[in-house]
């Protein structure tokens, strides 16, 4: 079995106005010189392992997890901790 | 004129919908809920608004997956209409049926109030009833409405006359102030603001009678000889 992170952002250069309100609440507590804020979503999978493994993620972040209209993804790729 | 209203766990526009073209209309509708229902001797499917799934993941993303969208591909497909409104306007962007997707408004807030468009093309289905240019006032509600497609998509939409109505007042930071769009074809309508809300004065606006008038119409002068 492999854990299976996979993480979600907003392509670059789409503007993220979650991200841009979590800026502005930022620079309200005082912490200044933070220049960029983006949100983003981590998926974790526990998924069974084979050759097309990475077919089979890619498949599924095109297809669902991710938007590929306004969303990139990438992933990593571990031995899952056995319960 | 016979038209289906999808309900999916979260749907909360389907009995409007419903209102609309059973009530004011005086159409033939049923609402069907989503599992094993038959789209096959439907006119039209409408796909109401509402939080289908919990907007889980991604708004629409979920109900974008269900047997009863690959229905409504097909009918699509075979050149019948499909109105999706609000969410169901994000169920046919997540499921490929219209270009974009939609983003978090950009003031961040979850709206409701009445809006103005201007109807874009008149030369649709769904829109023959208005003048090009009219202004309409539909009610808004939506949290994610912020309509997103890169710029070789949106050029794709303007070549093909595909933006049906725009925002007077953008108020969700929408690209190039879109508020409704069709797929190439015309039978396709995805719509942000709610027509099926403003069907009776009393209720603030019937501005959107002349968008289901003009869909029943049309497809009268199609399907039925004698009309």
């Amino acid at each position: 079995m492999k854990k299976v992170t996979v993480y979600i952002t907003l392509k670059a250069g789409v503007l993220d106005p979650q991200g841009k309100a979590i800026q502005e609440s930022l620079t309200a507590l005082g912490y200044e010189g933070v220049t960029d804020t983006r949100v983003g979503k981590v998926i974790e999978l526990n998924m069974e392992d084979g050759p097309d493994l990475e077919v089979r993620i890619k498949d599924m972040c095109n297809k669902l997890l991710a938007n590929p209209v306004m969303e990139d993804y990438r992933f990593e790729v571990e031995e899952a901790v056995q319960a | 004129m016979k038209f289906a209203v999808i309900v999916f766990p979260g749907s909360n526009c389907d009995r409007d919908m419903y209102h609309a073209v059973k009530e004011v209309l005086g159409e033939e509708a049923d609402l069907l809920w989503y599992e094993n229902s038959n789209l096959e001797n439907y006119d039209a499917i409408l796909i109401p608004g509402g939080f289908s799934y919990g907007d889980y993941l991604r708004c629409g993303a979920v109900a974008a997956t269900s047997d009863v969208m690959k229905q409504v591909r097909e009918h699509a497909e075979r050149g019948k209409p499909v109105l999706g409104v609000c969410n169901g306007f994000q169920i046919l962007t997540e499921s490929g049926l219209l270009p974009g997707a939609f983003m978090r408004n950009q003031n961040v807030s979850f709206m409701c109030h009445q809006e103005e468009l201007v109807v874009e093309n008149n030369e649709t289905v769904f829109t023959s009833g208005y003048e090009k240019g009219e202004i309409v006032r539909f009610p808004i509600a939506h949290g994610e409405g912020n309509y997103f497609c890169d710029e070789e998509a949106l050029q794709q939409l303007k070549a093909n006359n595909q933006i049906v109505f725009t925002y007077k007042n953008n108020p969700n930071g929408s690209v190039s102030d879109i508020a409704g769009i069709m797929n190439k074809e015309g039978n396709v309508l995805g719509l942000m603001p709610h027509p099926e809300r403003a069907m009776e004065a009393i209720l603030g606006s019937d501005d959107g009678m002349k968008l289901f008038k003009s869909l029943v119409e049309n497809w009268r002068k199609t399907y039925v000889t004698n009309a």
